[in-house]
């Protein structure tokens, strides 16, 4: 099975990224857009969806400062 | 004479000047991430650097060797471990440190000579630097950023666990309550952002880092 996982930083925990990305926006002509936050998606195949989220816990995010969605994605990609 | 050793990732880039550092109060040599047995030392300093490229996370890879395996347990049993700047960060991630240390507020690399203030944390790298007193090191990190929750930062606080601060207006990555460097709850893990292994020779403008190597050794910086 393939599996997507969004991991994204905690709610009120600075994120200089996305504090970045939207100053940038309006010197680009991008206006009305805010609350920019930029987090990271892994994708990976799986044999099993049973141990993700422990995988996700120990290595794929650091659960002190960033929350994690799994997503298992069907069918099977090729 | 104390017996120092200095794990190497790959990717770790201050292990010569930490073998220098601590071969200065005292013997020391490097220990590859892939061994298991430290070999009867005295102490470990995990160095400054990309270990394992630091992909995924600064630190995140680096925690899962076998040296670290070693590490953990060494620093169970009360064992002297000094982790700096990425060392910091791969002993975050292992749990044998509070906290988390995320992108500079700046976004930038920050590389300059900085102002600490000791906390009085009263550990084997510490005990000798009272509180207060001002300690000139280098900082150079890009993800230096101390954060953890209100009440764990009330509680290193409460329970001298900050062993170092930035001096006022120095903070150099928007670090939570200036905090430059922490201790475990039983004091024996150190783990700070600045280089103290870079602020030992007068020809680098500083010798304050040694203080940290030689209070383990008991012999005067």
């Amino acid at each position: 099975m393939r599996a997507r996982v969004l991991i994204r930083p905690k709610e009120g925990i600075l994120d200089p990224q996305g504090k970045a990305v939207e100053r940038a926006l309006p010197a680009l002509g991008f206006e009305g857009v805010g609350n920019v936050h930029i987090g990271r998606l892994v994708e990976l195949d799986a044999e099993s969806a049973e141990r993700l989220p422990e995988l996700c816990e120990k290595l794929l995010a650091n659960p002190l400062i960033e929350d994690f969605e799994i997503e298992v994605l069907e069918p099977p990609a090729r | 004479m104390t017996a120092w050793g200095v794990v190497q990732f790959p990717g770790s880039c201050d292990e010569r000047d930490a073998l220098h550092a601590c071969s200065l109060a005292g013997e020391a040599r490097l220990i590859w991430h892939e061994d298991r047995d430290l070999g009867g030392i005295d102490a470990v300093v995990i160095p400054g650097g990309f270990s394992y490229g630091d992909y995924l996370r600064a630190g995140a890879i680096a925690r899962f060797s076998p040296a670290m395996e070693a590490v953990a347990a060494f620093a169970a049993k009360g064992g002297p471990v000094l982790g700096i700047c990425n060392g910091f960060q791969v002993l975050c991630e292992s749990g044998l440190l509070p906290g988390a240390l995320l992108l500079n507020e700046s976004l930038r690399f920050t590389c300059r000579q900085i102002e600490l203030v000791a906390g009085g944390a009263d550990g084997p790298f510490t005990r000798e630097i009272a509180a207060g007193e001002r300690l000139s090191i280098p900082v150079k990190h890009g993800e230096g950023r101390f954060w953890a929750p209100e009440e764990l930062l009330d509680r290193l606080e409460a329970q001298g666990q900050v062993a170092f601060r930035y001096a006022e207006g120095q903070n150099p990555n928007g670090s939570a309550r200036d905090i430059a460097g922490v201790t475990n709850e039983a004091g024996n893990v150190l783990g700070l952002m600045p280089h103290p292994e870079h602020a030992v020779d007068p020809l680098t403008g500083s010798t304050d880092g040694l203080r940290l190597f030689a209070a383990l050794a008991g012999a005067p910086a």
